[in-house]
């Protein structure tokens, strides 16, 4: 079985390292995995809130061409590890199966353009198929350098399993911090791993998002993690960038590492830094052969997080 | 296309009656136009419109006109023959005419609840009509079969439903056969602390009528046993019963406790299933003192002797009576009855499905059922209600509808949680002064006492709060809530969401139907409506009734109901088994198979396919014989025979070609 | 007969629906029941069960003047008589490919397992078929096969299907 790939726009700019990190993997795990041709946009938020069929249509040009790029299996897989075109995929691979006046329209239009969806395209994040189609057990074989020493908080976001619980439990995913724990990390659970970062709220309500996604930090911190692994480039960027902004606003100083949860794997696997993107991160992983390992806070001596009455709003 | 015979009665002649039903027909159905209509149909001799044809001045007209001589053969356009078909051919028979030379058009479920348009309404009427008339003239009158009934009854289940139908039945001096599947009766109401809203002990009013059971004469006790098989029809039902080996023996263990003491494990070390996991019991066990019948049972999952074989077996020496046999082995036990009583009950709601809720996560997350258990004085901590921590919960939050009005889970209302949620605030807070945060979308007591309740709860340090809970967590936002579950919930009447942060929770867990009950009910075909639970024959006038006749359900296998309910409807299935038995016969439908001999090829086609084997081949004739008795009716064999020598009473191929001809040619 | 006028408004489809007594014709009444709304173009015939459904019923109705025919029966495993709808699925399958060598399209006959809960899709079925066979037009049977149906005994024909199949294979 071959796994399409679709970039989505940030795996070619602040995404970056997402990309090289998730192929560097694969290559690893022996992977068959090539990109969709001459693929486009997802139609991502902004055109899902304002013209949803538009959306529809440009994501289901992607499915057209996953199509032609596939002709032989029944079932074509196309990953989309950007969390926002994943579930835009996803919506509209939803919604096209359920009402047959969208897909009516939307193959009218393809065929247009001389193609056709017929549904074969099955929307996938890499996180599903590492643990599900991979499975831990040819991961956790695949590690040469466990990941020893590191606190792993695993931040899942909104989008990747809502609405759609394709893979894994709407409100307390275990996907990610199983495959960390067979990375030799440590897992911190925390029970706010799939709220919001602010997503583009940062961009346009700075405020509102950077309160958001210092909450995220601060009990991740509490909680006395010293990474946190990530499946989404605006989750990634929201929480690692701001984090000086965040100092001079609200006074708190995280200094915590943001890392997709691609990267630690390949960290795991002992490949090089540059492929997978560690260069590109503003906040160094935790050297973890400097780090004292200590015990880790109990519950009840943790501190409370960044509330209402500590922010101003 | 074919003869139309009629005995002695010359050409036959039909009459045809229109049912207004008040105006639930005549709203959307042209009468008149219909009336006139009728009377063209073949062999129609008059044709009557009336109110409510199922009255008795209804009746009375289908009556006078046979004993006038004017018709032989009756149509109702009425309501579905489901509903009234049995009260018209009992008119037809109190008329001095046949009760089969009869038929029914359904002009009010199939045509005017169903249909918006007068017009449609009236031709779809038409039809329908049409079709009964062109059927009824090939009508044949038949005779009911009467079959005795075997007087004794069977209870499946040994909660509180299944223990007070089996008392009803045995106190008129039935024989009962309770059969449960667990090591003892008393089900789930064995388990709760008290009960609302009187506050009565549960155990207090509950094992009275357990021991009664036990030592009811009229009452053979079957514990640990499941019903495996069921044949036969009403009145005369086979039964295989399983009886598992508890490897103790029932008539010589007296319930003194040695052998548990004796056991190898000096202490509990399995889950106790009757403290709902938070207490151990050892492999050699009694669910709980009052257990009924007082007999041990070994679980051979965790006993030793049955893992290794090597175990010392202290508990056998040490047993005076000598009952405890390591080479007990299932028996199967086939017993007949007139009746069965279903009361299989429920399941509480896995509350791990609502993963936001934290239930397994966090230890201070509890269901609604484990707190009975923990507020009991006989339960795992002596009714002491203590935190992981060994103190006091000094704030509790309980959250309803857990499982139920969630379209993620189940839609229904689960109609017990509002109130056991309420009695659980008003003991918790009686036995740990905590403060209680009652988190309900709308809170339903409708009942005798219930409202009452609320009220006097509600004066307690009781706070209600109105919203769905969204989660809870251990995510502390404030110095106040570090180290407490936190619950987050949009307080409706508020208009604001809130976070309460508590020491403990109780999740109001909702029912569900056993996990088996799509088994069972294949066991005793019945149906089941599409959440699972055991359908009703009618949810109004037949609410304890089955499809099936002679299957009865009672309690909440039939749908989520307190206790008060189930104890009625307990009762009232008792004695719809009482009506059948006291009888002494039913009645069988006549639309059995009959074979035409001279066309039977004795190919036996017929004799592979029915599942009742009520086609045999007689050797000696060449010519395949039915057997009334066995045969239910479905026609099966009609449909399969090559050469159209079998036929069935009441559809035979020409009835239907008729029907089918009346119901498209006309209009 | 009013099928002359009948013939100068919009077509309306009749179709004949075998229901079986104990799950889809009592779904059929929990729809009423509930007041559930559908199209009045299907007439149904209370059978005891799926399994009476003989093939010549669904030729005699084509040949009646029935646009579509539809059998209801209980879900696999829920028949009343243990395993009637199970013959009549086969039928069912046998049936098909007879119509389909007579030239009456596939969907003018359906089969539905129904279950007497189930009245919400006594009317979604009820609408569905309507507008199927509301498409297809009325039937129009081939002069040749009308005329098959009417000279011979259906049994007769279900023998040479079979021999058709083998043929065919």
């Amino acid at each position: 079985m071959k796994y399409l790939y679709y970039p989505g726009c940030s795996a070619r700019s602040t995404g970056k390292p997402y990309e090289e990190s998730m192929l560097s993997v694969a290559e690893v795990l022996e992977i068959p995995i090539e990109e969709l041709e001459d693929w486009n946009c997802c139609g991502a938020t902004t055109y899902m809130a304002i013209n949803e069929l538009k959306a529809f249509a440009l994501c289901a040009r992607n499915f057209a061409l996953a199509e032609r790029q596939v002709e032989a299996e029944e079932e074509i897989n196309l990953v989309a590890p950007c969390a926002a075109c994943y579930l835009g995929l996803n919506k509209a691979q939803h919604y096209l199966g359920e009402f047959p006046e969208i897909r009516a329209k939307i193959c009218e239009g393809l065929h247009a353009a001389g193609l056709e969806s017929t549904g074969r395209v099955r929307v996938r994040h890499p996180l599903d198929v590492l643990v599900n189609d991979i499975g831990l057990e040819k991961i956790a074989s695949a590690v040469t350098k466990p990941l020893e020493g590191f606190r792993v908080a695993c931040y899942y976001g909104c989008q990747i399993i809502r609405p759609y619980a394709e893979f894994d439990d709407q409100h307390r995913p275990t996907t990610m911090d199983r495959l960390m724990e067979s990375l030799g990390a440590e897992v911190i659970d925390w029970p706010i791993k799939t709220r919001c970062c602010g997503g583009s709220l940062t961009g346009t309500v700075q405020e509102c998002g950077l309160r958001l996604s210092a909450m995220l930090l601060n009990e991740a911190k509490n909680r006395g993690c010293n990474v946190i692994a990530t499946a989404c480039p605006l989750c990634q960027f929201n929480l690692e960038c701001y984090q000086s902004q965040m100092k001079r606003q609200f006074g708190y100083e995280f200094k915590m590492p943001v890392a997709f949860f691609t990267q630690l794997i390949g960290v795991a696997f002992g490949i090089p830094k540059r492929k997978l993107g560690l260069q590109r991160l503003f906040l160094p992983l935790p050297d973890v052969s400097k780090v004292a390992v200590c015990p880790l806070p109990s519950p009840s001596e943790t501190k409370a997080s960044v509330g209402g009455s500590n922010v101003p709003s | 296309m074919s003869q139309v015979e009629t005995g002695s009665n010359g050409t036959p002649k039909v009459g045809v009656y229109v049912c207004h039903c008040g105006i639930n027909i005549s709203q959307k159905v042209e009468i008149s136009e219909t009336v006139e209509f009728a009377k063209k149909l073949p062999y129609v001799t008059v044709v009557r419109e009336y109110k409510f044809m199922c009255s008795d001045p209804g009746q009375e007209l289908i009556q006078q006109d046979i004993r006038e001589g004017l018709v032989d053969r009756v149509v109702v356009a009425s309501c579905s023959p489901l509903m009234h078909e049995h009260t018209f051919r009992g008119a037809m028979a109190a008329g001095g005419g046949n009760p089969f030379l009869f038929q029914m058009a359904n002009i009010r479920e199939h045509v005017s609840w169903v249909t918006v348009d007068k017009k449609a309404a009236t031709k779809k009427a038409k039809a329908l009509i049409a079709a009964a008339v062109e059927r009824i003239a090939l009508h044949q009158p038949l005779e009911r079969v009467q079959v005795p009934v075997h007087p004794d009854v069977l209870v499946v289940g040994g909660g509180i439903a299944g223990i007070h139908a089996a008392l009803t039945l045995a106190d008129s001096g039935k024989k009962v056969y309770l059969v449960e599947r667990e090591p003892t009766i008393g089900g789930h109401m064995a388990k709760l602390d008290k009960t609302f809203p009187t506050l009565d002990c549960s155990a207090c009013i509950l094992t009275p009528k357990m021991s009664a059971v036990g030592a009811h004469p009229n009452i053979t006790l079957w514990t640990y046993s499941e019903v495996t098989k069921v044949d036969g029809y009403v009145g005369n039902f086979k039964v295989t019963v399983k009886r598992k080996p508890r490897y103790v023996d029932e008539e010589k263990c007296v319930g003194c406790l040695e052998c548990i003491e004796a056991c190898i494990f000096k202490e509990g070390k399995f889950r106790s299933e009757f403290d709902e996991g938070l207490s151990k019991r050892k492999p050699v066990y009694i669910p709980f003192p009052q257990a009924t019948p007082l007999v041990a049972v070994i679980d051979p999952e965790t006993c030793i002797e049955f893992k290794t074989g090597k175990c010392k077996k202290s508990c056998a020496e040490v047993c005076a009576p000598e009952a405890i046999d390591f080479e007990q082995t299932e028996k199967i036990k086939e017993i007949e009855v007139g009746a069965i009583v279903l009361a299989t009950g429920f399941k509480t709601f896995d509350a791990a499905r609502v993963s936001r809720y934290g239930y397994g996560k966090y230890p201070n997350v509890y269901t609604s059922l484990e707190v009975e258990r923990l507020v009991n004085a006989a339960g795992p901590t002596g009714g002491e209600v203590l935190l992981d921590n060994g103190k006091k919960p000094k704030t509790v939050g309980i959250v309803h509808c857990v499982g139920s009005r969630d379209e993620n889970t189940n839609p229904y209302c689960s109609r017990v949680c509002c109130m056991y949620s309420l009695k659980l605030a008003h003991l918790l807070q009686e036995r740990t002064g905590a403060e209680i945060y009652d988190f309900y979308i709308d809170m339903r007591t409708p009942g005798k006492g219930y409202e009452e309740f609320y009220e006097r709860v509600s004066q307690e340090k009781v706070h209600f709060i109105r919203g769905r809970v969204g989660e809870i967590t251990d995510w502390a936002m404030e110095p106040e809530e570090v180290g407490k579950l936190v619950m987050r919930a949009e307080d409706t009447l508020m208009g604001a969401v809130r976070r309460v942060p508590v020491d403990m929770v109780v999740l109001a867990v909702g029912l569900e139907p056993q996990d088996d009950a799509e088994e069972v009910r294949r066991i005793f075909n019945i149906g089941c409506s599409h959440d699972g639970w055991f359908l009703e024959r009618h949810p109004k006038l037949a609410p304890v009734s089955t499809f099936t006749d002679g299957v009865f359900l009672a309690g909440a296998c039939q749908g989520p109901k307190d206790i008060p309910d189930s104890v009625a409807q307990a009762g009232a299935a008792a004695s719809e088994a009482m009506a059948i038995i006291d009888r002494g016969y039913v009645e069988l439908e006549p639309n059995t198979a009959f074979i035409i001999e001279d066309l039977c090829s004795g190919c036996k086609t017929c004799v592979a396919i029915c599942p009742f084997s009520a086609t045999s081949f007689d050797e000696e004739k060449k010519v395949v014989v039915v057997n009334g008795a066995l045969c239910k009716g479905c026609g099966t064999c009609v449909a399969a025979c090559p050469s159209g020598a079998l036929q069935q009473n009441l559809f035979t191929d020409e009835q239907i070609f008729h029907e089918i001809k009346g119901v498209v040619s006309y209009v | 007969m009013s099928d002359n006028e009948a013939s100068k408004e919009p077509f309306e489809p009749k179709i004949v629906a075998f229901f079986c007594n104990w799950c889809t014709y009592t779904a059929a009444d929990l729809a009423g029941t509930a007041r559930m709304v559908y199209a009045p173009n299907i007439r149904v015939v209370r059978i005891m069960c799926s399994g009476r459904l003989d093939p010549q019923f669904v030729l005699a109705a084509f040949r009646d003047g029935a646009d579509g025919v539809l059998i209801g029966g209980c879900h696999p495993g829920d028949c009343h008589y243990q395993e009637g709808n199970y013959y009549a699925l086969r039928r069912f399958t046998l049936l098909k490919k007879l119509l389909k060598s007579m030239g009456i399209e596939e969907a003018r006959l359906r089969l539905e397992w129904i279950a007497a809960s189930e009245g919400d899709k006594v009317k979604k079925v009820m609408n569905d078929m309507t507008e199927a066979v509301r498409e297809l037009g009325p039937l129009r049977l081939e002069p040749r096969a009308y005329d098959l149906i009417q000279a011979q005994p259906a049994a007769e024909i279900e023998v040479t299907t079979s021999a058709q199949e083998v043929h065919h294979e």
